[in-house]
């Protein structure tokens, strides 16, 4: 089943759109332009789309959705937040699991620094204010794989609070002008995750895996000024970049390092909100964004129907691409919060506060860390406009596609190229290739210094650039052959010989009388297709300005 | 031997008058004697021998490890012991076995200590008698002691029947009865509302609770974390003195322990007078349920520091009317959530009910629990329910916080230590004490000993004299926080002021002996 059709309003225009990569949901207007700065306070709820059902009528059935946000990230430490066990995907079953994470009697929480770092790194990189005293809480339910029967977290005073996160739509004719956009960061929360459990139907039997009970998480809160899939889905994934860029979370999806939640309402505008379902399960970006379309429309066409949206958790099912209410959380949940009596408040300095004799191993202070804040993905982006001079969308690309900037710099690193030329070829030609058949970039057989020695040979004129596709696509297929191999294996070199060269445009010209005729009789065009069949003759090896000329001469005279 | 203090027989292991072996063996032999009191739900006899005989080879080498090696301790079972059942007296830990150490217990452990074994309590250390445990009620030593049964035969109305033994209190009760019984010179209690102080003063024992933070939880199986601290009970100051030595400091297990140094060892200056010192005597702790005894024995404390040079003041602690009822919902609040780990998965007790895992959990607390712990658990959820936490829980922190500055405030008008009664009268008869249900009754007994704990402070129980019926009653001193040493060094010189009689226990050997033959008797007529 594929995602529904969602029809858009703005402006008295409509457009339609069935999933992110294609379309958007976005106004196209004409955008203000990037500012590199952040833009704080400006809610994307201002400017958020309007849905109609698929029968709209006059005036009336306008929808918005408002959505917000609940993400997990695991923090990546060697060890988890409250024991000194240690964390790896993939282990075996229960074989990294202290007595504090199996919840043995008597175990105590012992706070991990690293944690805490990560946490306060990650809300300064978000542009929160960091309380500089935070404090644990205990969140109670029955689950097979929460041994303690609670969750430790921060509910009532989190490490950090109200910050921004900085993403960038892309819009326009070809998706290529970028609109900032902003959502407003509630919270940053330090919690443990929970066990696994894995559950055998044949048998009946639920088998747990306490190796991730207990791993570190940063939960970030979202304020709901979302409005759609694709808003949810750039938000995440620049999140996600940031995350990387600082090392605080490996935000791997598929590895279950970074998960969202979405919650998802629908109002008419200037109405209060709509119920809200919260949708569970989204563990690729891309399933993020048709849940919450998918949702959206759901709710649309209950509420159109007559029918009423419940206050429920949903499941987003990948492969129906559907929404699913989950029945056995149907029960309200009371988690009983308490403070958490066993760990006292975490409390963090700065420059100013630090205590003159504090042990620097047992105090963590706000401003050192800040220091060390790496450059974060807006910072990358616009060193790369004004380094290389490209398009700020290109910078978007560049660090979209993981591995990609890293190859692009090897790339400029190595050649005597313009760098214009570079992050052509990078993001045409090399993604190209990828996209087409699904590669990442790791498991390109082009490598960096391949793609720079190509480019040194056409920046060196020794090639012309259709015969760089050529060797290029020599390349992908035959790893390990140097471009300069395949250059003379296949006599690619540029046809330096203008003698020759004149003689093959005279003999081609007499060949195509009705073309010269043509060009006589004041097409001027028609010149390309004389040069078009030079070109072919040569095997590319022709540079089309010689040809051109050289035509033009003959011609003239 | 047997009889002495710990700081006696430990002299005596050091001069060889006796080798850890045979102490242990005395020991154990006293413990198989007394096995009626019920102190004790596990006896590590392999274990301790196994400890007494390492010790004997390092006394030989001359490579003591200090005071307490040599040295029979108890632990209660709510410690966890690696490789040692550890029930906290409930069905829902039958049969656990610890993989670790408590901090405690390795410490005592690693100063050379032979562990004798665990001792008895009321599950999971909720109670004020040692009654509630699933293995059965802690008899009180003292009932066969021969102060009280001269005093038993001088009353006409008394019936002389072994129904009518004594409680311990609790919820220490098992701890109590091993030391006051001679089959341990020092034993670990908990003590989260009164838990050692109680039945020390019950037994005839010092019971120390130290500052919150001084001593590590780690593996103390938690009943309120906010308010337990491993609590100590001897024969007299100066042991709890060693051991309170041997356990202090910074734990990197437990976030709660305090880093800031303490004086270490904790020896104890004997007080030449006491004419700087200040005692404060809290008005608000006479109240009319306070027993006449107590009440004379309390106020003859007060004179006797006063005619020892000291200040006596009355101090007002105003909020103390509302420990109680503050306590009740902390407790049970944090009971309800402790308990929430025990759902039969990964340790512990689990049902035969598999239809669900929802269905598995229910079964297996409701087999697991008694009615005691089901019942704080139960008051605790409500509590802590969305709508009732602002109204129940936030208001009893907030009263937990006046209550604690009603201790600033006194400490803060010069006073040292206070001194109250421990407990409203001796110890009852079982019989007795189980007219009244678990919760009455840890509401009366806990009333002196309830508001140290919220407010995190060192107190300590002294036996003072024997009442009229030949039982042992308690007075308890209460310190600044931190000011352990301080406070044990007032108890010590009160100590010696009032010369606490020794426990005569020849009447329990005889009624032992007489045990012995029946169980004999009984056993050969099954065959």
């Amino acid at each position: 089943m594929a995602a529904p059709m969602l029809r858009w309003v703005g402006r008295g225009r409509r457009w339609t759109f069935a999933q992110v990569d294609g379309g958007s949901c976005h106004r196209r207007e004409a955008p203000t332009g990037f500012t590199s700065n952040r833009i704080r306070g400006q809610s994307s709820v201002a400017q958020q789309p309007l849905y109609t059902t698929q029968k709209p009528r006059k005036g009336e059935h306008k929808w918005a959705a408002v959505v917000g946000l609940e993400i997990h990230a695991q923090i990546s430490s060697n060890s988890k937040l409250f024991s000194g066990s240690q964390v790896r995907f993939s282990a075996p079953p229960n074989s990294l699991v202290s007595f504090f994470d199996a919840s043995l009697p008597g175990t105590l929480p012992v706070l991990n620094r690293r944690c805490v770092e990560a946490a306060v790194m990650t809300g300064l990189a978000l542009n929160c204010h960091i309380n500089k005293k935070s404090l644990f809480d205990r969140k109670h339910y029955f689950y097979a794989d929460l041994p303690a029967g609670y969750q430790i977290t921060q509910q009532r005073l989190p490490i950090a609070v109200n910050g921004s996160l900085t993403y960038g739509i892309c819009a326009g004719k070809k998706q290529s002008q970028v609109i900032p956009k902003t959502v407003r960061i509630k919270q940053i929360q330090l919690e443990q995750d929970s066990g696994k459990s894995l559950h055998d139907d044949l048998r009946s039997q639920t088998l747990i895996d306490l190796n991730r009970a207990g791993v570190g998480l940063l939960e970030v809160v979202l304020e709901p000024d979302l409005s759609c899939g694709e808003e949810a889905a750039t938000a995440v994934r620049e999140l996600q970049l940031i995350l990387q860029a600082l090392g605080t979370s490996q935000a791997n999806m598929a590895e279950g390092q970074l998960r969202v939640d979405a919650n998802i309402s629908v109002h008419h505008p200037g109405e209060p909100l709509g119920v809200r379902t919260e949708v569970k399960n989204l563990n690729s970006i891309r399933f993020l964004a048709k849940a919450i379309d998918y949702e959206i429309q759901r709710q649309i066409n209950e509420l159109e129907n007559g029918g009423e949206i419940l206050n429920e958790t949903r499941s987003f099912h990948y492969q129906l691409g559907c929404t699913m209410s989950m029945r056995d959380k149907e029960g309200k949940q009371d988690y009983r919060f308490m403070p958490e009596p066993n760990l006292p408040p975490l409390v963090l300095y700065d420059a100013t506060s630090l205590p003159a004799d504090a042990d620097p191993q047992q105090v963590i202070n706000i401003d050192q860390i800040r220091e060390t804040l790496p450059e974060l993905p807006s910072v990358t982006r616009e060193r790369l406009v004004q380094q290389y001079g490209m398009l700020l969308e290109h910078s978007f690309t560049l660090l979209n596609e993981v591995g990609l900037l890293e190859f692009f710099q090897n790339v400029i690193k190595e050649t005597r190229a313009e760098p214009k030329k570079v992050t052509s070829w990078v993001l045409n030609t090399f993604l190209g290739y990828l996209k087409q058949q699904n590669l990442a970039v790791s498991e390109s057989p082009v490598t960096p210094s391949a793609l720079a020695e190509l480019l040194d040979l056409l920046d060196s004129r020794t090639i012309s650039s259709a015969a760089a596709k050529q060797v290029f696509e020599e390349m992908w297929k035959r790893e390990g052959k140097t471009p300069g191999q395949i250059v003379s294996e296949k006599q690619l070199e540029l046809m330096e010989d203008r003698g020759a060269l004149e003689q093959l445009c005279h003999s081609m010209m007499e060949a195509h009388p009705q073309v010269v005729m043509d060009l006589k009789e004041g097409n001027p065009r028609a010149i390309n297709k004389l040069i078009g069949l030079v070109r072919k003759a040569t095997q590319n090896r022709a540079d089309p300005a010689m040809i051109k000329e050289i035509l033009e001469k003959k011609l003239s005279s | 031997m047997l009889g002495r203090t710990l700081r006696e027989v430990s002299a005596a292991l050091k001069q060889g008058q006796i080798t850890p072996t045979e102490l242990c063996q005395k020991c154990l032999s006293l413990i198989k004697k007394t096995k009626f009191l019920n102190a004790y739900i596990t006896v590590s006899e392999e274990v301790a021998l196994k400890q007494a005989e390492e010790s004997e080879q390092r006394y030989k080498n001359g490579q003591s490890l200090g005071d307490l090696d040599g040295i029979p301790v108890a632990v209660k079972d709510n410690f966890s012991t690696s490789g040692i059942e550890t029930t906290c007296a409930s069905n829902m830990l039958k049969g656990y076995i610890p993989p670790y150490n408590a901090t405690v217990v390795q410490k005592l452990l690693d100063q050379g200590a032979l562990l004798m074994g665990k001792t008895n309590l009321d599950e999971f250390a909720m109670g004020s008698g040692s009654t509630d445990g699933v293995f059965g009620p802690v008899k009180n030593p003292w009932s066969y002691s021969k102060q009280y049964r001269e005093k038993r035969k001088q009353n006409p109305h008394s019936k002389n029947e072994d129904s009518d033994w004594l409680i311990t209190g609790g919820s220490s009760g098992g701890s109590a009865a091993a030391v006051s019984a001679f089959t341990c010179y020092a034993a670990l209690g908990s003590d989260t509302g009164g838990s050692t102080r109680n039945p020390a003063a019950h037994c005839g024992l010092v019971g120390f609770k130290p500052s919150y933070g001084l001593v590590s939880r780690h593996g103390l199986i938690p009943l309120v974390n906010s308010m337990d601290v491993p609590g100590i009970l001897t024969r007299c100051v100066d042991d709890a003195a060693i051991v309170l030595g041997a356990l202090a400091g910074p734990d990197p297990k437990d976030s709660t322990t305090v880093h800031d140094p303490i004086n270490k060892p904790f020896m104890l200056p004997s007080l030449a007078d006491v004419s700087k010192l200040c005692i404060g005597i809290p008005k608000e702790y006479l109240v009319p349920e306070l027993s006449s005894e107590v009440r004379s024995l309390w106020s003859k404390a007060a004179d006797l520091f006063e005619s020892g040079g000291a200040k006596v003041l009355e101090v007002s602690l105003p909020h103390t009317s509302y420990s109680i009822v503050c306590y009740h919902v902390l407790c049970t609040s944090e009971v309800a959530s402790n308990m929430a780990r025990f759902d039969g998965l990964q340790y512990g007790h689990r049902c035969d009910i598999d239809v669900s895992t929802e269905a598995m959990y229910a079964a297996t607390r409701r087999e697991g629990f008694n009615d005691v712990v089901r019942g704080r658990i139960l008051s605790g959820n409500f509590f802590l329910l969305k709508e009732n936490y602002e109204n129940y829980f936030v208001k009893a922190q907030k009263v937990r916080r006046l209550i604690a500055n009603d201790f600033v405030n006194a400490f803060n008008s010069g006073v040292d230590v206070l001194l109250t009664p421990t407990t409203l009268s001796e110890a009852v008869p079982y019989l007795e004490f189980i007219k009244e249900d678990n919760r009455t009754r840890s509401a009366q007994d806990d009333i002196f000993t309830q508001a140290v704990n919220m407010a995190g402070l060192p107190a300590v129980s002294i036996p003072v004299a024997l009442s009229n019926q030949g039982l042992p009653i308690g007075l308890q001193f209460i310190g600044r926080a931190f000011c352990d040493q301080q406070l044990l060094t007032v108890a010590k010189w009160f100590e010696k002021q009032v010369q606490f009689p020794v426990i005569q226990l020849q009447e329990l050997m005889d009624y032992c002996s007489a045990v012995l033959e029946n169980e004999k008797l009984a056993s050969v007529s099954l065959k």
